[in-house]
């Protein structure tokens, strides 16, 4: 009975991953029950803590939540990380929701068939250049600030950090054309929280192998 | 320059209907710009209107608000309907995502081949009737109150009622085994607000057709075949 918040899920990055920067990024200590085979998942589902037979699934503050966003929006909402007014939740919500999309692709590539990972790869390369590095870059460029929101780190900006170091581990050299993001990317690494984060030993997730992935597709039946 | 806020968007449902249902439900009166050619979607990213180049797009309290949750969100919180605390929330988001899942399924319908479409269909039945609809069932029966969450109309109540009225357009009794969400649709469909979106020359949209269809595709040059859900 720690009081620490327990993270139910695979042992790897999925979507989960994001809960982890978050609760990290925060400082706030976390716990985590490997869900390893079909009989650990459906002991949560006979023991009815999977709302909608899903996970991630957290606990905390004496809540069983699950839906990623909802996860998400309570730790930032908690930890002072989603902007002080409802402009700049508004703002943190939509870059949230951007980069979202932009790592949701990348989440599924492991799981796509070997013909389509060329396709998804340039796909992922392309949306990045095109769609959203270049959104947050201007965002930096019109502020001038170190931050995206309010002059003060949020949730935003631990999830543009992470979602760069995603596609950077399919295109190191991603951000070559987008000066501010090099720069942000330094640092946001910088902050203590973070940095302890991306240290080996750390509860970081490292990106999905082959044993992971057959794992995942005998785990949920895909 | 009216002050109210104005939607851009297709002429039809897609992802912009709960933001109708929750201006709606929220007695906020709003405008929309209905996307018809390629010309106009091409003038709006142009004009940099649209931040990651999709709509919806929301023009409200001076932003131009994109992401349907965050459009939803912001709604949401500035019209009470977000609950008291951070963990009404919590319950509200958690519920609202089920239902965003669940109205996903059908939203992707109309772009899926007929053989996918068939399937889709007792997808959506099967999930409704296994997975949302007995978890909100039993959220209702537990607390035995009239709302999802807090005691208190919110955007959780909208967006359930929304689902379950597009599940109902697949499967006309999907609510048989479920008399506590009979009862809050009834509620709902009572409310002065929703009763007056629900009625005939509102701006709530109709299911979508081949016409629909047609301009998403063109517009968006979106012609790739959607694949149904696994």
């Amino acid at each position: 009975m720690s009081g620490k918040p327990k993270l139910h899920y695979v042992n790897g990055r999925g979507r989960m991953e994001s809960i982890r920067w978050l609760l990290a990024a925060a400082g706030v200590e976390f716990e985590e029950q490997f869900i390893e085979t079909k009989e650990d998942l459906e002991k949560l589902l006979s023991d009815g803590l999977l709302l909608f037979q899903q996970v991630p699934m957290v606990e905390i503050d004496g809540m069983k939540m699950v839906q990623t966003r909802a996860i998400l929006s309570y730790i930032a909402a908690k930890y002072n990380l989603y902007g002080k007014d409802l402009k700049e939740r508004a703002l943190i919500d939509m870059y949230v929701e951007g980069t979202t999309d932009l790592m949701g692709i990348i989440m599924y590539l492991p799981f796509q068939p070997p013909e389509a990972k060329e396709k998804n790869l340039a796909l992922i390369t392309d949306k990045a250049t095109t769609r959203y590095f270049p959104v947050y870059e201007k965002v930096l460029k019109d502020q001038g600030q170190d931050y995206l929101v309010g002059n003060h780190f949020t949730w935003a900006d631990v999830h543009l950090l992470e979602a760069i170091l995603m596609v950077e581990e399919y295109k190191s050299d991603i951000l070559s054309k987008f000066p501010l993001l090099q720069a942000f990317k330094g640092r946001i690494s910088n902050i203590p929280t973070i940095k302890k984060f991306l240290q080996p030993g750390s509860q970081r997730k490292p990106p999905p192998d082959e044993k992971y992935i057959a794992q995942v597709k005998q785990i949920f039946n895909i | 320059m009216a002050g109210k806020p104005k939607l851009h968007y297709f002429n039809g449902r897609g992802k912009m209907e709960s933001v109708r249902w929750l201006l709606a439900a929220a007695g906020v009166e709003f405008e929309e710009e209905l996307l018809e050619t390629r010309e106009q979607y091409e003038k709006l990213l142009q004009d940099g209107a649209l931040m990651f180049q999709q709509v919806p797009m929301v023009e409200i309290d001076g932003m131009k608000l994109v992401q349907t949750r965050a459009i939803l969100n912001y709604i949401a919180a500035t019209h009470n309907l977000y609950g008291r605390d951070l963990k009404e929330r919590a319950l509200i988001d958690m519920y609202v995502e089920g239902t965003t899942d669940l109205m996903q399924l059908i939203m992707m319908f109309p772009f899926l081949s007929d053989e996918d479409k068939e399937k889709q269909c007792a997808l959506i039945v099967q999930k409704a009737t296994n997975r949302y609809f007995p978890a909100y069932e039993k959220v209702l029966r537990d607390h035995g109150q009239e709302y999802l969450v807090g005691n208190q109309f919110s955007w959780a109540d909208v967006h359930l009622f929304e689902a379950i009225l597009m599940v109902e357009e697949k499967k006309y009794d999907v609510l048989s085994e479920f008399p506590q969400l009979q009862m809050l649709k009834a509620r709902i469909s009572n409310m002065p607000r929703i009763k007056k979106f629900l009625e005939p020359g509102s701006q709530r949209k109709p299911i979508p057709d081949d016409k629909y269809v047609e301009t998403v595709r063109r517009v968006l040059q979106m012609y790739y075949n959607v694949k149904a859900s696994v």
